[in-house]
C-alpha cells in the first residue's frame, strides 16, 4: 500500500472515498509527523480529527469533496475552542467563540483540522521570525527562514507535515513563503474568500489562500473556500466566475498541459536590480519552457509598480494600527498586571508586554500616517498610488492574459540575516506587493532551484481569472517537473534533495 | 459695557428604533441585564467584521427627507479612533466627509448634516461622583454598544437657551412622529450636546466655542447653556479668552467642569472604513424612506390652524403631541360639521389632559382612556347649546373619565341639566335678589361687583345647574339696568 503521506489532497480524498484509506489512518500519519516536527511549524496540534470540529457532530462523510483530509491552518484563523493567537503573546491562550467562514466552508466540504501553524505575529513579516512562538525553520535548510508571514503553513507542507495548509496573503504572505519553501501558494482575488474570522492585519488587502504541493490541490481547496458572498463580510463578493464574466461556475480542477494562445506579460519594471542571478536564471528558464508549451511571452510595463512598496508600507500599517486597537486587555487576551494602576497603565502595559517589536513598529508607522496633518501626505497619497497601480494592471491585461515575475527576488535567506534591517526585509515583498494592491489573483509555483534552494514563479491575472491562472500554472508545473516532496525527509539535508532536472526545466516528463 | 449674544449649535445623538444593532444581529432591548445582548461582532472579538443594518440607513434617510436635506448617493463609513473601554474595537464606525444627509431645516434652525454611526457601550463608574475621575472601578455594559445612532448637527443659528430647548422639543416630537426613535432622554435614546460661543451683539464672526456634553433633560439644557454663556461672559469681561474645551454641566450644583483638557485634544485619525467599501444607496431604500414620511408636527399645526380654524397655541399643542392630535381629529369627525373645533381643542388640551396626566415627560393618550371621542364631541355640543353649563360639563367629564359612557344619561342621572332661561330661572333670581338687599342697592348704582353674590346664591339653590350669564341677564332685566 502507498504511504499516505505521499498522497496529494486530490489523491488522498479519492483514496478515502474509495475506502482504501481511513480518515483516522491519514490523520494519525500526519499527526505523528507533525508531533515530531523540528521546524517549529505548528503552534497547536489537534489530538485527533474530532478535536477541532467546532459545532459539528462527528467526522465528515467520505462522500464530501475533501472526504476527511486534514489541513494545517494558519494561527490567525479563528476556530471555535481552538487556541488562536495570531502568533502574539497578547492573544496566547485565546479561544475564539466562533469559526472563520473560510475554515467553516472547508470543514463543511469534509476537511478536518490537523493543527494551527506558526506565522509572523499578526501576519506582519516576511521571514516568520516575528512570532511569539519563535521562528520557523525552512525544511530545505534549517538555518534559513521559510519566508512569511505564512511561514509555518508553507514549511509544514514542504516538510510533509500536512497535506496542505491554509494561509493568508496581505502583501505576499502566501506566495513568498510558498516560493521559499518550494510549494504552491495561491492568493485569490480580493473578496473571493470571506475574511470573517481571520484576525485582521490590513483589511483592504488580507485574503486567505491555500498552500499546497501542487496546483490541482490549490484549485480544489480554493473551490471549497470560496462560494456565495458571505453575509458576515461586506467585502466578500463571492465567486463571480472566470474573468468576471458573470458565470458563477465553480472552479474546475486544472488539466491543461499546453499554453497555446496564452499571452504572458513580463513587467520589466519589476525585474531590475535586487533580483538574484540564480533566481533570474530559473525564472528565465521557466519562461522558455512556457514558450515551448505554446505561450507567447511579451514585455509589458507597470509604470507605478515600483511605488508599490512605499504605498503598501503606509496603507497596511495604517489599517493595522486601527485593526490592532482592539487588543487592549479589557475583554479578551492577556491583560498586564498593573497593581493599583489605572486605565492608561492597563492599556500601556498590556500592549507593551503583548506586542512584539515589528508589530509596534507598524502600529507607530500607521498611526503616524493617519495623524491629523499627515493624512494627505501619506495615507491619501498612498491610496492614489494604489489607484494608479490598479489602472496599470487593467491596462496591461488589455494586452496579455497573465503576468509573470519571480515570486521573491531571492531564495530563502539565513535566520537573523535581515532582522536588524526592516527595509531589507520589506524589499522581500517587492514583486508580490503590486498584485496585492491591485487586488488581483496570483499564484506562486516552484520553478527550480538556485544553490539548492527553491525559486518561485509568480503568475497573476485579472480579477476573478483564477481558472485561467490555475490552468496555466498546471501546464507549466507539469513541464517543470518539480518534486514537491523533496524536502520531506530531513535526513536528506539542505540541498541534498536537489531535483537537478528542475533547475533547467524537465520538459520531457 | 458690551452686550454679548450667545451663538449656539446643537449636536443631537438619536438612537434609531431598529430591531437589531448597527453592524450585527444583536437585538436592542433597553433595561435587560448587562451584556446579555452581545455577540463576537459588537464585542469587537478578533476576526469579526461589520455588516450595515439597512433599516438604520432607511431611518437615517427618513430624517434627512423629513428635514429637506440632501441625501447622499453613496454610503461611506469612516473609522474614528480613540481608546476607551466603551469602544470595543478601539474605533467607532461613523461617517466623516460624506454624511448620509447634508443640509436641511426644521422650523427656525438650519441643519448642517445628519450622519449615522454606532453607539458606544454604557460605562458605570463606581464611586461617589458617578464619573470616572475619583471612581474606584468601572463596569461596562455592551448591550448598548453598537446601537444605531443618527447624529444631527445644527448650524450655529440658535441665540438663546430657551430657543435651544424649545427647538429641541420640536425636534424630539418630529422624530417621534417620524417613528425613527423612542427619543427618550432619560433612557438616553436622545442625547444633546451644545456648542456654545458668545460674541458682541452686532458682530458676525464666531467666537471660540466650548462643547457642553450630554444634558439629559430640557431643563438641564436650558440651565447648562445659561450657565455656560454666563461663564463665558465673565471670562471675556475679566479680559481673558475662552478656551476651546469639552465641558460637563452638573445640574445639582450648577457648576461647569472641564472634561478634557486641551493637551489631550483628540486626533481621531479618521480614515475610510476598509471593512465597509462604499456602496450606492439602494434605490428601494430611498423610495421606502420617502414613502414612510407621515405628516409632521409643523405641517399638522399649520393644517389645524388654516383648515380647522384653531388658534396658533391650540394647533401647536395638538400637533406636537400626536396622541392628542389624533384624538382631536377623531373627536372632530364624531362631532360632525357643526362641531365647535376650537372648543373641542380646549376641552382636550385643558380639561381632558389634566384629568389624564400621568406625570412629567409622560404624555397621556386620551385614546387609551374611557372617554370615547363621540362622547366628548357630545359633551362639547351640550355645553355649546347651553343644555348644561361648563361646570356641569366638567362634572360630566369627571364621570366619563372614571366610568366611560355617554353624556346624556350622566346629565340625567346626576341632575346636571341646566335650568332653562327665563321662566324657570326667573323666580330663583328674584329670590336671590330679595335675600340680598345690600347687593341690590349697589347694583342699582351701577356697581356690578355684587353680581357674584347673586350668581353664587342662584348656583347654591340650583346645585350649580344655572348658567351664570343667564343669571346676570335676568338680574339686569329685573332691576331694569
Amino acid at each position: 500500500m502507498t504511504d499516505p503521506i505521499s498522497l496529494s489532497v486530490v489523491d488522498a480524498a479519492a483514496a478515502l472515498r474509495r475506502g482504501e484509506l481511513s480518515q483516522d489512518e491519514l490523520f494519525t500519519a500526519y499527526r505523528d509527523r507533525a508531533a515530531a516536527d523540528d521546524t517549529n511549524s505548528f503552534t497547536w496540534l489537534a489530538d485527533d480529527a474530532t478535536t477541532a470540529l467546532g459545532a459539528r457532530e462527528g467526522l465528515p462523510g467520505t462522500d464530501t469533496p475533501l472526504a476527511g483530509v486534514p489541513l494545517a491552518v494558519k494561527d490567525l484563523f479563528c476556530i471555535t475552542g481552538v487556541p488562536t493567537a495570531s502568533a502574539s503573546n497578547l492573544l496566547r491562550g485565546y479561544l475564539p467563540p466562533y469559526t472563520a467562514t473560510a475554515i467553516d466552508r472547508l470543514q463543511e466540504a469534509g476537511a478536518t483540522v490537523l493543527g494551527k501553524t506558526n506565522q509572523d505575529e499578526f501576519a506582519m513579516g516576511s521571514s516568520n521570525e516575528n512570532s511569539a512562538f519563535g521562528p520557523v525553520l525552512n525544511p530545505w535548510d534549517r538555518t534559513r527562514v521559510p519566508g512569511g508571514s505564512s511561514g509555518g503553513s508553507a514549511a509544514a507542507v514542504a516538510a510533509g507535515l500536512a497535506p496542505a495548509a491554509i494561509g493568508t496573503d496581505t502583501g505576499g504572505s502566501v506566495r513568498q513563503p510558498a516560493a521559499l519553501c518550494g510549494v504552491v501558494g495561491l492568493k485569490p482575488t480580493y473578496g473571493s474568500v470571506s475574511r470573517y474570522g481571520m484576525i485582521a492585519f490590513a483589511s483592504s488587502l488580507d485574503q486567505a489562500g491555500p498552500i499546497t504541493r501542487n496546483v490541482a490541490d490549490a484549485a480544489l481547496l480554493f473551490r471549497q473556500m470560496t462560494g456565495p458572498a458571505d453575509r458576515n463580510d461586506a467585502t466578500s463578493i463571492g465567486w463571480a466566475g472566470d474573468g468576471g464574466s458573470g458565470s458563477a461556475s465553480a472552479i474546475d480542477l486544472p488539466t491543461a498541459v499546453r499554453l497555446d494562445g496564452v499571452r504572458i506579460g513580463v513587467p520589466t519594471d519589476l525585474l531590475g536590480e535586487g533580483i538574484e542571478p540564480g533566481v533570474r536564471a530559473s525564472f528565465d528558464a521557466a519562461l522558455k519552457l512556457a514558450e515551448s508549451l505554446g505561450a507567447e511571452i511579451v514585455e509589458v510595463t507597470l509604470p507605478h509598480a515600483r511605488h508599490a512598496l512605499s504605498a503598501y508600507y503606509l496603507l497596511a500599517p495604517a489599517e493595522a494600527s486601527s485593526n490592532l486597537a482592539r487588543f487592549d486587555g479589557v475583554r479578551y487576551g492577556n491583560r498586564a498586571d498593573i497593581g493599583d494602576g489605572g486605565l492608561v497603565e492597563l492599556y500601556t502595559k498590556t500592549r507593551h508586554d503583548g506586542f512584539g517589536p515589528e508589530v509596534k513598529r507598524r502600529i507607530m508607522l500607521g498611526t503616524y500616517a493617519l495623524s491629523s496633518g499627515f493624512y494627505d501626505a501619506y495615507y491619501r497619497r498612498a491610496q492614489q498610488v494604489r489607484t494608479k497601480i490598479v489602472e496599470d494592471f487593467r491596462a496591461v491585461h488589455q494586452d496579455v492574459h497573465l503576468i509573470a515575475t519571480p515570486t521573491s527576488p531571492t531564495v530563502a535567506w539565513g535566520l537573523g540575516e535581515r532582522t536588524d534591517d526592516p527595509i531589507a526585509m520589506y524589499q522581500a515583498d517587492v514583486t508580490t506587493l503590486p498584485q496585492s494592491l491591485a487586488g488581483v489573483p496570483a499564484i506562486s509555483i516552484p520553478c527550480g532551484l538556485s544553490d539548492g534552494l527553491p525559486v518561485g514563479l509568480q503568475l497573476s491575472g485579472p480579477a476573478f481569472a483564477e481558472q485561467s491562472l490555475l490552468d496555466a500554472a498546471h501546464a507549466l508545473e507539469g513541464a517543470l517537473g518539480f518534486d514537491g516532496t523533496a524536502a520531506f525527509d530531513p535526513a536528506r539535508g539542505a540541498g541534498a534533495a536537489t531535483p537537478g532536472s528542475a533547475t533547467t526545466g524537465g520538459a520531457s516528463r | 459695557m458690551t452686550a454679548f449674544e450667545p451663538v449656539i449649535g446643537l449636536e443631537i445623538h438619536v438612537q434609531l428604533a431598529t430591531r437589531t444593532k448597527m453592524f450585527c444581529g444583536c437585538e436592542l432591548v433597553f433595561g435587560d441585564p448587562p451584556n446579555t445582548h452581545t455577540c463576537p461582532v459588537c464585542l469587537g472579538m478578533p476576526g469579526t467584521l461589520p455588516v450595515v443594518n439597512a433599516e438604520a440607513i432607511r431611518l437615517g434617510l427618513m430624517i434627512g427627507e423629513a428635514f429637506g436635506g440632501e441625501l447622499a448617493e453613496r454610503l461611506v463609513f469612516h473609522r474614528k479612533s480613540y481608546f476607551y473601554p466603551d469602544l470595543p474595537k478601539g474605533y467607532q464606525i461613523s461617517q466623516f466627509d460624506e454624511p448620509l444627509v447634508s443640509g436641511g431645516r426644521l422650523g427656525d434652525v438650519g441643519l448642517e448634516r445628519v450622519h449615522v454611526e454606532e453607539d458606544a457601550a454604557k460605562l458605570t463608574h463606581a464611586g461617589a461622583s458617578g464619573r470616572i475621575g475619583g471612581s474606584t472601578s468601572s463596569v461596562v455594559d455592551y448591550n448598548r454598544g453598537g446601537t444605531p445612532l443618527a447624529e444631527i448637527v445644527t448650524l450655529p443659528e440658535i441665540r438663546s437657551a430657551e430657543q435651544a430647548s424649545s427647538w429641541l422639543r420640536l425636534l424630539r416630537e418630529t422624530l417621534r412622529q417620524l417613528g425613527v426613535s423612542d427619543v427618550n432622554m432619560e433612557e438616553g435614546s436622545l442625547r444633546c450636546d451644545a456648542n456654545i460661543s458668545i460674541r458682541p451683539v452686532g458682530d458676525t464672526t464666531l467666537g471660540t466655542k466650548t462643547e457642553l456634553k450630554n444634558m439629559n433633560s430640557f431643563r438641564f439644557i436650558e440651565q447648562g447653556i445659561n450657565a455656560e454663556v454666563a461663564r463665558q461672559i465673565r471670562v471675556v469681561e475679566s479680559g481673558e479668552r475662552v478656551q476651546q474645551e469639552t465641558l460637563h454641566f452638573d445640574p445639582r450644583t450648577g457648576s461647569i467642569t472641564s472634561l478634557r483638557s486641551k493637551e489631550g485634544s483628540h486626533d481621531y485619525r479618521y480614515f475610510p472604513e476598509p471593512d465597509l467599501p462604499p456602496v450606492q444607496v439602494p434605490a428601494e431604500l430611498l423610495e421606502s424612506a420617502r414613502a414612510s414620511i407621515p405628516e409632521l408636527p409643523l405641517q399638522r399645526a399649520e393644517r389645524f390652524r388654516t383648515e380647522l380654524g384653531l388658534h396658533e397655541e391650540s394647533a401647536r399643542l395638538l400637533a406636537f403631541r400626536r396622541a392628542l392630535g389624533d384624538y382631536f381629529e377623531a373627536t372632530v369627525a364624531a362631532g360632525g360639521p357643526e362641531a365647535d373645533r376650537q372648543q373641542i381643542a380646549n376641552w382636550i388640551g385643558n380639561d381632558l389632559v389634566r384629568r389624564l396626566d400621568a406625570g412629567e415627560d409622560t404624555d397621556p393618550d386620551p385614546a387609551e382612556s374611557k372617554v370615547e371621542p363621540a362622547s366628548l364631541a357630545e359633551l362639547v355640543a351640550l355645553v355649546g347649546a347651553k343644555t348644561i353649563n361648563r361646570k356641569a360639563g366638567e362634572k360630566v367629564l369627571d364621570v366619563l373619565v372614571a366610568e366611560g359612557g355617554t353624556p346624556g344619561p350622566i346629565v340625567e342621572r346626576e341632575g346636571l341639566a341646566a335650568i332653562g332661561g327665563g321662566d324657570e330661572l326667573r323666580p330663583v333670581v328674584q329670590a336671590a335678589l330679595d335675600a340680598n338687599p345690600d347687593a341690590v342697592e349697589k347694583l342699582k348704582t351701577g356697581n356690578m361687583k355684587p353680581i357674584g353674590a347673586i350668581v353664587g346664591h342662584v348656583m347654591r339653590e340650583t346645585k350649580g345647574r344655572a348658567d351664570g350669564g343667564e343669571v346676570t341677564r335676568l338680574t339686569r332685566e329685573i332691576l331694569g339696568l
